[in-house]
Order: structure tokens, then sequence, then C-alpha cells
């Protein structure tokens, strides 16, 4: 009971929010109301017994991402553009790509219904017998330890490049 | 010194003549070519001298030497007539015997002279080395015309002379006349040369030789044998194919048109090839084929009665011609008919004496009236001339000489010759009191013509322009002399053939082996007798006083006018002065035929298959503009209009590049749409 | 217990926003931002599926995500600014270069 209440709650600040983001005129609201999509994405997480990724979610996301966000906005946000048009020329044919989206992803949910019954509380059972955040760790540094490294390498990749791409260009180059 | 034996050179000298006068002439001087010219032909003269003296000394029936040197065609196996197989062979071989020694020295001594007399008269022209050059090539080919010992060697010289005659007729090639008067003797030739090439052919197939010797042999053989008979029609049919080429080189009719116009040619031409040599060739050739004739007296009836009808008839237009040249053409042909006459009756020791007695006075009478042209600055028209008597007086006794043989005056060489053809066309086997009657009005006409000649250049009142007044000069030595010598020889060259009344005629003696008479049936001839011989001449010689007298009396005592001429002709007149209007005749019956035939093959040439050619250029270069047009428009236009199409095409395609980065990501998404729709589509 | 399909379904709202938004919109930043939502919506599907499934895997692919989608937005970031540099605007129909 209490868990369906959460979800409405979270989903229903999510989705508006979203929709905010999307719509606003001003760039700083857009993310605002980002960041305020994000949080109760983060809440979802929590429905869903997933804390580690909603302290993952809240951290990396809303404390990494949305503040880089800011900081750019700052850095290069032109007041003129307030005034233009928000809207660009393809958003009829955008609607209707969303249209067919929402249609296909309903169809595909319609035809996989059957699936989404799960088997019952042994499952429930079993995830009370470590925490969250201990199992996806455990699983983390022994199943995916490949993919894991990876992905560092990947983010010190995005980092290079975002200094190379941002940095001021001197007499030497 | 054997002659006999090197009858062979006698033609080769002139040769020699033409080689050296024609390659090197033009760099040599004019004397030096002159006396090459001549020196060549008075070597062959000495030879010919010495080979005739020799022959003489031989019996009279071994009177007949053969020089071969060569076999000249061998030819192989061919059909004769009567089935037999002959071998075709033709040597390169000269005959001496009596007849081909009086052509040779008639030839050679005459063509000497005139030679000689070309020095001085052509002195002043431009082309002399060309003119002694041609001179020099007519010798040759007249030689080994009169010396070939067969019908195939004749004919090549007959074929030369020919050539020589349009080359020298021809030798003032700038002026159109002259290049026509060529043309014509060449053609009308040609078409004599037509007959005597069948009469050729027929000889061989009928006999399988055609060495003279042979050939009488064969028919003599063939007669004792019974196989030939007079009047076989094989007999008349060569005579007359023979005869046909006799009538166009020796100009009797109707292929004697071309002698009037040869004129054209300098004077030492007409003296010599159409006065003394060539135009004798016809009546060489009919009495060395006397054996055939004999066999045929319808062919020589034939050649008797066109004898007589062209001498009436070039006669009747020399009375009225004005001009000096032309006159002693028409003569010539007049003269040549005589010589026909006599060979026709039978009578052929009697022709070829007149011919050996016309070489003289005509070549005479003919450089006589070059020295005369020469004199008055070119001038040829007699009715611009006359009181020259004083004023060229070698000139004048020597053609005064000339006029009085040709004439027939007693004791000169034209009364011995020509009294005698009319004694045998009265009196022989095959003569007919019409004949004679003819004969008789043509001396009569010939004294009359030739004297007005006379007159009219010598005599009466000047009628001489004034500016040629002054040039009129006496011709130098070289011109003169050689007219002297030959004014002897129409003096006294007649004496060799003395009519029977008056003693031996050594030259019928001379003569007599050639022309021996077949063993065939004959009617005895009319015995006459030497009375009657008398009588005739008589009556010759009184016909050549009345033409004589009427001559002088017309144009010697009164000066010639022309009005009165053509008064006392009456409506002849115009007749006779345009030669019976027998070239326009020609012209319009054969020359413009043959011209329009010819035309209409040059438009043929022209336009057909000219056409064709430049019609398979004009194709090529339609075919290339085509194929160009094709490679510009049809291949280039498909390679332009695949780039045209793609252009085209992506003209609107290439708006799918925005350049928006959203429109692209809207493609993408859409692009993912479908593919996932398709999957679950496909699905159950 | 909350139908699995519940939070599917508001996954693929959240996408489909975020799709409106990457498609619509002019302004990068906000482009950029509707990438992360869309990001998000996987990760809700991501955990949902996990949580029913009760199997770990989704949460660490989520942590994955989270991953790329922060390397992302730095580089991405660091390409605005460095386009900003040449062309002082955030309307992304003026970067039209690659136009024909």
């Amino acid at each position: 009971m209490i868990e369906l209440a959460l979800f409405y709650i979270f989903a229903t600040i999510a989705v508006a929010s979203a929709i905010l983001v999307i719509t606003q005129h001003n760039v700083v609201h857009s993310a605002a109301f980002l960041g305020a999509t994000l949080f109760a994405v983060a809440g979802i997480f929590l429905t869903l017994h997933g804390e580690f990724l909603a302290g993952v979610q809240i951290i990396v996301y809303v404390g990494g991402i949305l503040v880089l966000f800011v900081f750019v906005i700052m850095l290069i946000a032109v007041d003129r553009t307030a005034m233009e048009r928000q809207y660009n020329r393809q958003w009829t044919i955008a609607l209707v790509t969303a249209g067919i989206l929402i249609l296909e992803i309903g169809y595909g949910l319609y035809q996989g219904k059957d699936s989404f019954v799960l088997p019952p509380a042994a499952a429930v059972a079993a995830a009370a017998v470590a925490g969250n955040s201990e199992r996806v760790g455990t699983t983390l540094y022994t199943v995916y330890l490949l993919p894991f490294e990876i992905a560092s390498i990947l983010l010190l990749v995005a980092i290079v490049g975002a200094v190379v791409l941002a940095k001021k260009k001197t007499q030497m180059e | 010194m054997n002659f006999l034996d090197l009858i062979w050179l006698i033609p080769l000298f002139p040769a020699a003549g033409f080689v050296i006068n024609g390659l090197f002439g033009k760099r040599m001087s004019k004397t030096a070519v002159g006396v090459i010219g001549c020196g060549v032909v008075l070597i062959s003269f000495i030879f010919s001298a010495g080979a005739v003296y020799q022959l003489l000394q031989l019996e009279a029936e071994h009177r007949s030497h053969t020089v071969t040197l060569y076999r000249w065609i061998a030819a192989g196996l061919a059909h004769t007539r009567g089935g037999g197989l002959a071998d075709f062979a033709v040597d390169w071989s000269f005959l001496l015997d009596p007849l081909s020694s009086v052509m040779i020295l008639v030839v050679t001594g005459v063509g000497f002279l005139i030679h000689v007399y070309s020095t001085g008269y052509m002195h002043d022209e431009d082309g002399f080395y060309r003119f002694f050059a041609y001179l020099n090539l007519f010798m040759f080919s007249m030689l080994t015309l009169v010396l070939g010992s067969n019908y195939l060697m004749m004919f090549v010289g007959w074929e030369g002379v020919g050539l020589c005659s349009y080359l020298l007729i021809g030798y003032y090639f700038l002026k159109k006349s002259a290049g026509d008067a060529a043309k014509k003797a060449f053609v009308v030739n040609r078409i004599g040369d037509w007959g005597f090439s069948i009469g050729i052919m027929l000889i061989f197939v009928s006999f399988g030789t055609l060495d003279f010797t042979r050939v009488g042999e064969a028919v003599r053989e063939g007669v004792m044998a019974g196989r030939y008979h007079v009047s076989d029609p094989l007999f008349i049919g060569i005579a007359l194919a023979l005869f046909v080429g006799a009538a166009g080189k020796s100009a009797q009719i109707p292929l004697y048109v071309w002698l009037p116009d040869a004129m054209e040619g300098p004077t030492p031409v007409s003296a010599l090839i159409h006065a003394a040599t060539m135009v004798t060739a016809g009546v060489y050739m009919v009495a060395r084929s006397n054996f055939i004739y004999q066999m045929a007296p319808q062919a020589m009836t034939v050649v008797a009665v066109i004898g007589a009808v062209t001498a009436f008839f070039a006669a009747s237009i020399a009375l009225v011609q004005n001009d000096i040249k032309r006159v002693l053409a028409y003569s010539t042909v007049s003269q040549l008919g005589y010589m026909f006459l006599a060979l026709g009756v039978g009578a052929f020791t009697a022709g070829i004496f007149h011919l050996m007695t016309h070489a003289f006075f005509k070549a005479l009478l003919f450089l006589g009236s070059g020295s005369v042209i020469h004199a008055m600055h070119h001038e040829q028209d007699m009715r611009k001339m006359g009181a020259l008597k004083n004023k060229i007086p070698v000139t004048f006794w020597t053609m005064f000489v000339g006029t009085l043989a040709i004439a027939g005056t007693p004791g000169l060489a034209g009364f011995f010759s020509k009294d005698e053809i009319l004694w045998k066309a009265f009196s022989s086997n095959q003569g007919h009191i019409v004949l004679w009657l003819i004969g008789a009005a043509v001396a009569g006409m010939t004294a009359f013509y030739m004297f007005r000649l006379l007159f009219m250049t010598f005599f009466g009142q000047s009628r001489v322009d004034h500016h040629t007044e002054h040039h009129i000069h006496e011709s130098p030595r070289s011109m003169t002399v050689p007219l002297i010598i030959l004014a002897i020889g129409s003096a006294f060259a007649g004496y060799v053939g003395m009519p029977a009344w008056l003693g031996t005629n050594a030259f019928e003696h001379f003569l007599e082996p050639v022309f021996e008479p077949l063993p065939i049936q004959q009617a005895p001839p009319p015995e006459y007798s030497h009375a009657a011989e008398i009588g005739m001449a008589a009556v010759s010689v009184a016909i050549a006083l009345i033409g004589f007298g009427l001559a002088y009396s017309k144009y010697c005592k009164r000066s010639w006018e022309e009005q009165r001429e053509v008064r006392q002709y009456g409506p002849l007149y115009k007749v006779f002065l345009n030669k019976y209007y027998i070239d326009e005749l020609y012209d319009a019956l054969f020359v413009n035929r043959a011209k329009g035939g010819g035309m209409r093959l040059w438009t043929f040439d022209a336009k057909v298959v000219d056409g064709l050619v430049n019609g398979s250029a004009l194709t090529t270069v339609r075919t290339a503009s085509g194929s160009g047009w094709w490679d510009r428009w049809i291949v280039d236009g498909l390679v332009r209009f695949i780039g045209g199409f793609i252009k085209t095409v992506s003209w609107p395609v290439r708006l799918i590049q925005t350049g928006y980065v959203q429109n692209y990501a809207l493609v993408m998404i859409l692009g993912v749409l479908i593919l996932i729709g398709y999957v679950l589509w496909g699905t159950p | 217990m909350v139908p699995t399909h519940y939070y599917l379904i508001l996954a693929a709202a959240l996408f489909t926003i975020g799709i409106i938004g990457v498609l619509t919109r002019r302004n990068i930043m906000i482009i950029l931002m509707s990438i992360e939502l869309m990001m998000n919506a996987v990760n809700i599907n991501l955990i949902a599926f996990s949580d029913r499934l009760q199997q770990v895997t989704g949460q660490v692919f989520a942590i994955f995500v989270i991953t790329v989608a922060a390397a992302e937005a730095a580089v991405g970031l660091g390409i605005v600014i460095a386009m900003f540099k040449n062309k002082e605007t955030m309307n992304i129909n003026e970067i039209d270069l690659m136009k024909w």
C-alpha cells in the first residue's frame, strides 16, 4: 500500500518535472527541474530496493552531472536565447515519432505482459540475506571486474577529452 | 667492205643521230646538231650506194640479199587456214633487192639533201635540235620500212613514220592548228593501219609466214599446185585490206584528208615526209605485195579506179587554192593517185618509176616554195606574191625546172614516168580507155595549176606587202645548193627508165625480178606498135601544152585578179576552194560522233567513276561526321545523362544534409522505430 | 507490491519525454538534459527488473550506465564549450556547417 503510494508520488514528480524540463524557456529553470526529476528517480530506485544505486544516482547524477550542467550554463548562457523561438521546425514530426514510439512500447508491453508475473516470496527472503550495497559491490568486483576497469578507463578518457576540448589555445599550438 | 652484209647498219645511223640529237642536242651548238643530223644520213646514203653497187654486181636472178640479225618474235605454233601448223616466227632481218634498193637510194639521197636544206631553213627556230632528232627518227623508221624483209618490220616502220609525221606536223606545237593537224594525220593514218593489220593477219593465217620472199614462194607454189585460183576471195580480201592501209598512208580517197592539213608543219617536213618518202610507203607496200594483187584482178581494178579518181579530184581542188603549199599538197595527192593508177593496171615498174621521179621534183618544188616563203618572211598566200623572179633568181630557176618536170615536159624526168603510166593505163590488160582519159585530163590540169603557181608567184605585178618587200632576199647556200642538185635530178633522173621506143628501159629490167608474173592464166596483152606509143606520148605532151597555154594566158599575160578567177569557174569555184566540203562532211559523219562518244565517256568517268570515288569520300566524311554526332550526342550524352541524372536525383536528396543535428537524430530514431516495428510485427 | 508494468510505463513515459525534448528543443543544454532523462528512464527499467528477478546484474549495469552518462556529459559539455568559442550561440540550428 505504502509502496504504491510512494511510487505514485515519485512517478508524478518525475514525469511532471521531466515535462517541465523540456518546456521551460529559461535554461536554468530546466536544469532545476532536471534535478527534481533525478531526485524523484532516486526515490524510485529506493522503492525498488536499490539503495546503493539511489545513493549513486544522487551523488553522481545530481551532484556531479547536474552541477556540471549548471556550470556550463553559467559560462555560456546567452541572454538573447530567451527571446528566440524555443522549438524547432520539426516538432510535428517529432511528436509523431514520439507517438509511434509510445505505440510500439505499448504494443511490446502488451505482448509481453504475461512475463511480468514473477516468482513470489522466496525471492524476497533471499534479498534479506545481504545488504544491497554489499551485493552490488561483491558482484561488481568479482564477476564484472573487467567492465569495471574498462569503465574507469572510459572515465579517464572522458576527463582527458573534456580538458582538451575546453582548454585555451596557447601560443605553442 | 661488204656493204651487202652491212645493210642492217643503214637504218641505225639515223637512229644514232636521233639519240644523240635528242638527248644532248639542247646543249650542243646548232652547227653541231646540223652536222650530226645530216652526217648520219650521208653515211647511210654512202652505205646504201655501196650496197646497191655490190648488188648490181650479182646476177639478175640472184639480186636478193637477206641479212638476219636475230629472231625477233618466236611465238610458237599456230593454225593456218589450210589446217596446217605454222610457226609464228618473225626475224629482225633486212632484204636488199632491186625494189628496196631503189627505195633506199631515194630515201637517203633526197633525205640527205632535205636535211642540208633544213639547216638553213630552220636556223632561226628554237627547237632546232628537236627538229633534227625527229627527222633522224623518221629516217630510221622509213629505212626500216623499206629494208625490212617481212610485213611486221614494214609495219614497225609504218607506225614509226606515222609517229614522226605526227611529231613533225605538230612541230609548232604552240599553234592550235598545228596540233589539230597532227592529230588528224595520226587518227586518219590509224584507220589505214587497221586495214593493214587485218591484211597482215590474213596473210599469216593463209600462208603461215610473214616474210616477203616466203609468201611469194608460197603463192607461186600454191598456184602451180592448183590450190589457189585467180580471183580467189582470199586474195581479194588481203589485197583490199592492204590497200586500206595504203590509202591511209598515201592519202587516197577516202583517207587523204590529213595531207593538206599536214602543211602546218615546216616546209622541209612537207618535202621529205609528205612528198618524197612517207606517202610513198603505200605505193611501196602494194608493189611489194604484187604477187597478192596479181591474184586479185578485182582488187587491182579498185586500186586503179581509186587512184584515178583521187588524181582527178585532188587536181580539181588544186586549181583554185591560194596557199602555195596547199597547191603542192593536192598535187602530191594527185600524183600519188597516178602511182596507184599505175599499180592498179599492173604496171608496177611504172608506178615505182614515177615514185622516184616524183620524189625529185616534188621535193624540189616544196623546198623551192620553202625558199619563197623564207624570202617572203613566212608569207604563204600567193595572192600576196608576184614578180619575185628577179629578186630570188636561183629559187625561180630551180622551181621552173621542177614545174617543167611535173608538167611532163619531154626530156625531163616527169615526162618519162608519167608517159609510161598513161601508156600502160591505155594499153595494159587491166587498163581501160576511161582510165587513160582521166589520167590525161589530170595531166592537163597538173600543167595548168603548176604554171599558175609559178606565174602567180614569180611573174606579173608585185602584190607583195610593203613591209615584206624590203626583206626579200635569196636564201642561203645551205638552201639553194640542194635545190640545184634536185633540179639536176628532176631533169635527168628519167633517163634510167626510157620507154621501149627510145631504147632499153634499164629501170624496168632492173626491177623485173621483183615483179615476176605468176604462172596464172592471163589473156595476152594487146599488141601495140611503137607508133601507137609515140602517138600517145604526143597526145600527152599536147595536153600539157594546152594546160600551160591556158595558165599563161590567164596568169602571166594578165595579172591575177580574184574576181576574174571566181567568174571563170562559176559555181564550181566555191566547191573547189572548199575542197568539196569533204572535211565538213567527215566532221558531221564521224568526227563529231566520235567526239560526242568521247565526251560521254569522259562525262561517265568524271561523274560516275569519279563520282563513285568522290561519293565514297563523301560517304566517309558523312559517316565520320555522323559517327562524330553519335559520339557527341549519344555516347557523351549517355555519360552526361548519367551525370545529369545523378545530379538531378541528388539535388533533392542533398536536402537531407541539413546540417541540423536534430534532423539527423529524428531520422535515426525513426529508423530504429521502423526496425523495432518490423521485429515486433514478426514475432507472435 | 507495485506491478512491474507500472515501472515500465513510467520508464517509457520518461523516455518519450526525453525523446521529445531531444527532437524538439533548440537549446543545446536542454537537449543534453533530455538525453540524461532518457538514460534515467533506462536505469529505471534496469533496476525494476533487477528487483523483480532478484539478480543484482541489473544494478551493476545501471552503475555502468551512470558512469557512461557521466563521461558523456563531461565530454559533451566540453564540446559545447569549444563550440561556443566559435559561435556564441546556444541554438543548435545555427551549428550547420555540415549543411549541403
